[in-house]
């Protein structure tokens, strides 16, 4: 990946210059975020869910070694081949052993952010394995040299037209802008990928502990092919994606599809407990789980932030969040994006290259709001800037402008005087002008410093 | 019923009008109002920044200066919720703990205040023109208060009070965020002007004066009609005070 969230500001300035992008961005979250409303809306029992939900999702965080342990034997019970990886080299070394043991070259892909997070797909290209998406985003924003701009869909950012151009070009397609159309030619093209595969990887979005089973949620049968057609399936899984038992799914997969597309269920729910039965000539022959810390355990050490591992990437907190409307997903430099995103750059990449992420951020509250599982993401936010100042991280202007802010601040005849001086020298300026503020260009007007302030004027109230 | 009232920065040094006017209004429901002077500031910009070591002697400060009053009130939702809900997450020396989770308890932003705790029913002010309300992000998510600036507002009489788009939405001011990103920030604030516009107001009432700097910024920029006003000045001139 060429991007780092240390461009952030870079990114923000280009992103909101792209109007047509910024257009399709915020039309495309409004409605999912609507949708989600009124479908929430319709359950009476709503934060009930959510609450039992965070419960599941709390007790699987806080025995997190115990659940992995009882996932694995219950996997391997089931012929599921378990493989640990500490961070995301060794995630791509094994699979790329899984691949080149089977002499897998043509692979299809269903979407799993994870897979993003290891930047898996140039990997294999460069062992000479062709990986394609198959999900209908993410197979345009691979034939774009993109990364997902949305957690739910990636390309997202990109009009009709957009697309209808881009399958023109790339597929040799006579250009249309139908979606029907468009959705027609990715099925035909994607058709043939499926067929002559060899190996599947998906991502998970449950590992349900106790049955030692991966479930992997879609709408568009993608996954079901890719996990069931190839000889060989391999579900890449962050460590904090598991659940007890089946038993708590159901609660999961009410939340999930309402808050991420505003749909009562997901089309397709696929619950994979081993390889195909011998003998009956259908599914993989070996199915693999590559199980990923990649930082996630060192998360897991903070009691605080650790709640960043509950979130199940529904993207709710993208479509109600008003910087990600106006700027879109690729703003923030990686493949996690907006409000969770800037939650976790930091946690993922370390303070230095994630210290602008978390100011991404207005910290108006919407993302803890909408938040199936009611992570409070701003709270997090606050500490994670925290943590960019205590690790050196933040500008040296802003440090000691704040030392020495702070410093009056605690002296109020000291702090007198720092404010009163402004409003004296504002009268030296023509007009009724303020000082020019960094940051509002002329195209916000600026408060201007009373002559008097507060405490002057009410004393003299009182007389 | 007796309040000292806490002054937040931007009331102080840009808009003292809004903090006499709630002085006013105060007054005018029968409480007796005390300034505790020496006040600084809550610490929040640099609290939001990252700084937390930074800020614990403000905080300190803060928490003795308003020790023992029977009530504390701010124009502010943003300044309240630092105290109330950010305070706790600070290294508050062992001594004062039990002082700040006193004063989480009576410090009150001046709508909450008003309608639940000093019970006010109509204050019998007039102001026949077309008001639409803005919710402040920290007022309404940190401290739920949603309802009582609308019944503060539609108790006024001759009111006509109408709901704009997104009344909810961030305004993009964020503090600091609005220096930092100022760009983005701009776009944030256009959306909601544009709301603001569209619902067709004179006025849009706010209770904090970060947001009414900004939205208020923007209107008077780009020659929009609508005017900002604080909520507190909104009742005083209703009771022409």
């Amino acid at each position: 990946m060429d991007k780092t969230p240390r461009k952030i500001k870079t990114y923000v300035h280009d992103a909101l210059g792209d109007k047509p992008m910024r257009r399709a961005v915020s039309n495309a979250a409004e409605t999912s975020k609507s949708s989600r409303d009124k479908q929430a809306a319709r359950i009476p029992y709503w934060d009930l869910v959510r609450q039992k939900v965070r419960s599941f999702k709390q007790d699987v965080l806080e025995h997190l070694d115990e659940y992995l342990i009882e996932f694995e034997s219950n996997c391997q019970a089931n012929g599921i081949k378990v493989h640990w990886a500490r961070d995301a080299a060794a995630a791509r070394e094994i699979i790329g052993k899984i691949a080149s043991d089977c002499g897998a070259k043509n692979v299809v892909k269903s979407k799993s952010l994870t897979t993003e997070e290891i930047d898996l797909n140039s990997y294999l290209a460069d062992q000479g394995v062709d990986p394609v998406e198959t999900d209908l985003g993410e197979y345009i924003v691979q034939l774009l040299g993109q990364i997902p701009s949305h957690l739910v869909a990636p390309a997202l950012h990109l009009s009709r037209q957009d697309i209808g151009r881009l399958f023109h070009e790339k597929l040799g397609e006579e250009y249309t802008e139908d979606p029907a159309e468009l959705t027609e030619i990715a099925r035909i093209h994607l058709r043939q990928k499926f067929l002559n595969a060899d190996m599947g990887i998906s991502g998970a979005n449950f590992g349900i502990a106790r049955s030692g089973c991966v479930c992997v949620v879609e709408n568009e049968c993608n996954a079901r092919l890719t996990i069931s057609l190839p000889k060989v399936h391999v579900a890449v899984m962050g460590i904090e994606k598991l659940i007890p038992d089946l038993s708590a799914l159901p609660y999961f997969l009410k939340l999930l599809p309402v808050s991420a597309t505003g749909q009562r269920a997901s089309s397709y729910v696929n619950i994979i407990g081993g390889p195909g039965r011998e003998g009956s000539g259908e599914g993989p022959q070996e199915v693999h789980v590559v199980l990923l810390d990649n930082g996630r355990s060192k998360i897991l050490g903070d009691a605080q932030l650790r709640e960043t591992l509950m979130c199940m990437r529904c993207g709710a907190c993208l479509n109600t969040c008003p910087v990600y409307r106006e700027i879109g997903g690729h703003a923030y430099g990686w493949v996690y994006m907006g409000p969770i995103g800037s939650a976790l750059i930091p946690q993922f990449l370390g303070e230095k290259e994630g210290c602008y992420a978390p100011s991404l951020s207005t910290l108006c509250g919407a993302c803890h709001e909408i938040c199936p599982l009611k992570i409070n993401i701003p709270r997090h936010l606050l500490k994670l800037r925290n943590k960019v100042v205590l690790a050196g991280q933040s500008g040296f202007f802003e440090r000691i402008g704040i030392k020495l802010w702070a410093f009056a601040a605690a002296r109020p005849r000291l702090y007198r005087f720092v404010t009163w001086f402004p409003g004296k020298l504002q009268m030296l300026l023509p007009g009724k002008r303020a000082f020019p503020a960094p940051g509002y260009m002329g195209r916000r007007a600026v408060g201007r410093f009373d002559s008097k302030g507060f405490a002057k004027r009410f004393r003299e109230m009182d007389k | 019923m007796k309040a000292a009232i806490f002054i937040p920065c931007l009331t102080e040094h840009m808009y003292p009008g809004s903090g006499l006017s709630m002085v006013k209004v105060l007054r005018h429901a029968g409480v007796e109002v005390e300034y505790v002077d020496d006040q600084t500031c809550c610490g929040q910009p640099a609290f939001n920044a990252g700084y937390r070591r930074e800020i614990i002697p403000i905080a300190e400060r803060l928490i003795k200066l308003f020790a023992g009053k029977e009530y504390v009130i701010a124009p502010s939702g943003s300044c309240t919720a630092m105290v109330r809900v950010f305070y706790r997450e600070l290294d508050i020396s062992g001594a004062l703990k039990d002082d700040l989770d006193d004063l989480c308890g009576r410090i009150f932003e001046f709508c909450e205040f008003m309608v639940d705790v000093a019970k006010v029913d109509s204050l019998g002010g007039t102001f026949p023109h077309k008001v639409t309300y803005h919710d402040s992000c920290h007022l309404s998510r940190e401290l739920g208060v949603v309802a009582q600036p609308r019944k503060l507002i539609n108790d006024i009489a001759e009111i006509d009070f109408v709901e704009m788009k997104d009344s909810d939405a961030c305004c993009g001011f964020g503090g600091m965020f609005s220096a930092k990103f100022g760009e983005l920030s701009t776009e944030i604030v256009a959306r909601k002007c544009a709301n603001i516009v569209d619902s067709g107001a004179e006025y849009v009432i706010g209770a904090d004066a970060g947001c009414l700097m900004n939205i208020g910024g923007y209107l008077r920029k780009n020659k929009m009609t609508p005017k900002t006003m604080h909520i507190a000045d909104l009742l005083a001139t209703s009771l022409d005070l």
